[in-house]
């Protein structure tokens, strides 16, 4: 059954999220040979919807306006709202992000429509669209259908296949933003605290450190080991309890739930709430002084031994082998 | 200030999660209040000592969440309102609107809940709230600061911290790190016992099954695929770590 899918761009810094070009080639197979639009939201972007075009984008709407630099939720409705006069989709993605998370269950309500949420697979089934995700942030999976012409769902990052890059060009239609009557809440001010500049959400390597670490410098030989590989740095809920790091690095069941490629645990001893947040990264690294740590028990890889001599020796080993 | 707070029954987050004809059992698990929805009671706590006021907690669910709505209240909110009515367990949409249709008959200034919960952790509930009241909203705050009818709160966006302003009303969700939440106290506990539980069915709420009935069907629910155990490296620290980054690269390909 051929559907309209429109997928809302995610940016960062206004350049596009991998996530968006996974949020293509998911549109595809949901679209089953009816169109893929995608619309861009922001100020200055215009130059991106080539980039759309290119990953699978037939048509390309741009929302262009100072008032748009920054999310702020009553402009963002507006905007996707007018995107959606122009384009009538019968599913509309975002991707699972600060943006994606609170703009859908918005616009959801607005339209009465159901929305699935943190979506890892698609998939058809007869005339329906299966949308697989995790419950229990990822210590089980459910596959849902939705009712109606019209359902809303986010994303997850770096879980569905990257769609090939090919030689296409979009139709690009410019929507001219019309502000809203009501704009209720304002972003003053953003702090940047990212601590290596990479997202946990979307990294595609994290270095995660727990009580192990003893303190906040302790977690200086994982920043090192992090910047070498490009990765994010995250934290067990323990260390955020004993106050060695921000609570915004938090993974797990209450915090963040993450699916890197590879994720290096150090000084980790792996509670259940933990291991959800997780486990599902394609290949983990545990490093604990415990041999009986259960993080030894989903790990690919597992060295016994001091966090301290252990991390600062691979950091050394990746900087030769990558230089 | 007239303060909400909506609630939910979760697992507890070390549950482990195991199936039973198709579904998740529930038979053995210990059950908790949503660990964020305990950011957001805190939170309102805390505002009602400053502010004075009152706080109302509201919930959807079968009897046992009842239990949830004991430690709210045994650790300060005022009264409670429990939607218990078998056609109000449906999805996201399904909740927002009886949540809705629950606080519409009540004055509020302020709404608070946990960014997500636990369990489903879709993050839907509040923000569609927010949406059809038609109020305001900052969702995954990590600071509140109410001066008048200014509001001020921090959020959590990707790691970065965003500085959001708003007016009441307006509702907000609870991010780690908002707050420490009490243990409710032994005072605390016994008068939790004598506090107002007010009971609604949909038909008190004026809505129909039929008009909330939800939008999104589970097909099937599985656990994910068993783990091989993994390869414990041996020798000294320099042949492990370079052991690890050989396979890194070369098996894994993650490097």
């Amino acid at each position: 059954m051929k559907r309209n899918v429109l997928v809302i761009a995610d940016l960062r810094g206004n350049q596009l999220r991998n996530v968006t070009f996974e949020t293509l080639g998911a549109a595809h197979a949901i679209a089953d040979g009816g169109t893929v639009a995608a619309a861009v939201i922001g100020h200055e972007i215009s130059a991106l919807a080539q980039t759309l075009g290119e990953y699978g984008a037939q048509q390309v709407y741009v929302v262009d306006h100072p008032e748009l630099a920054q999310y702020i939720p009553d402009a963002y409705v507006a905007a996707v709202s007018q995107v959606m006069q122009a384009f009538a989709a019968n599913v509309v993605l975002f991707a699972h992000s600060a943006m994606g998370r609170d703009v859908a269950p918005l616009l959801a309500a607005k339209h009465k429509a159901g929305q699935i949420s943190d979506i890892i697979h698609v998939e058809l089934a007869g005339d329906d669209v299966l949308f697989t995700r995790p419950i229990y942030a990822g210590k089980a999976f459910m596959k849902v259908k939705a009712a109606g012409d019209l359902v809303f769902a986010t994303v997850r990052p770096n879980n569905l296949p990257m769609p090939e890059h090919v030689d296409a060009t979009a139709t690009v239609t410019s929507i001219t933003y019309e502000v809203p009557e009501k704009v209720r809440t304002r972003v003053r001010e953003v702090v940047k605290k990212a601590s290596t500049g990479v997202d946990l959400s979307e990294a595609k390597i994290i270095v995660s450190g727990g009580r192990g670490v003893k303190s906040a410098e302790g977690f200086k030989p994982l920043t090192e080991l992090a910047e070498v590989l490009g990765a994010a740095v995250g934290a067990s809920r323990g260390a955020c309890d004993a106050g060695y790091c921000d609570y915004s690095m938090q993974i797990g069941q209450t915090g963040k739930v993450v699916t890197p490629d590879l994720y290096i645990a150090c000084g980790i001893s792996g509670a259940i709430q933990h291991l959800a947040g997780m486990s599902n990264s394609k290949v983990i690294v545990a490093i604990n002084k415990d041999p009986e740590a259960p993080i030894f028990k989903v790990a690919d890889y597992g060295i016994v031994g001091d966090l301290f001599e252990i991390v600062p020796a691979l950091t050394q080993e990746v900087r030769k082998v990558l230089a | 200030m007239n303060i909400i707070v909506c609630i939910k029954q979760t697992f507890d987050t070390e549950a482990k999660i195991s199936l039973e004809n198709g579904a998740v059992k529930e038979d053995g698990v210990q059950f908790i209040l949503n660990p964020y929805d305990e950011y957001a009671v805190e939170e309102a706590l805390k505002i009602k000592e400053e502010q004075g006021g009152e706080v109302t907690v509201v919930t959807v669910g079968p009897a046992r969440v009842e239990e949830a709505i004991r430690t709210a209240l045994a650790m300060g909110a005022d009264e409670a309102i429990h939607i218990e009515d078998e056609a109000a367990y449906g999805d996201e949409y399904t909740i927002a609107e009886v949540l809705a249709a629950a606080i519409r008959q009540k004055s509020y200034d302020l709404i608070l809940a946990g960014n997500q919960a636990v369990d489903d952790g879709s993050g839907q509930v509040a923000v569609r709230l927010a949406q059809l009241l038609d109020i305001a909203h900052i969702s995954t705050i990590t600071k509140l600061e109410i001066h008048g009818t200014q509001v001020v709160a921090e959020r959590d966006a990707e790691g970065d911290t965003e500085i959001a302003e708003a007016s009441l009303p307006v509702l907000v969700t609870a991010q780690q790190g908002l707050n420490e939440p009490r243990y409710p106290s032994l005072i605390g506990i016994r008068k939790a016992s004598k506090k107002p539980l007010t009971k609604l069915t949909l038909a008190d709420l004026g809505l129909s099954a039929d008009a909330v009935g939800r939008k999104v069907t589970p097909v099937e629910v599985f656990l994910p695929a068993a783990k091989g155990a993994g390869r414990i490296l041996e020798g000294d620290t320099a042949m492990r770590v370079q052991e690890l980054v050989r396979e890194l690269r070369q098996t894994s390909k993650v490097l």
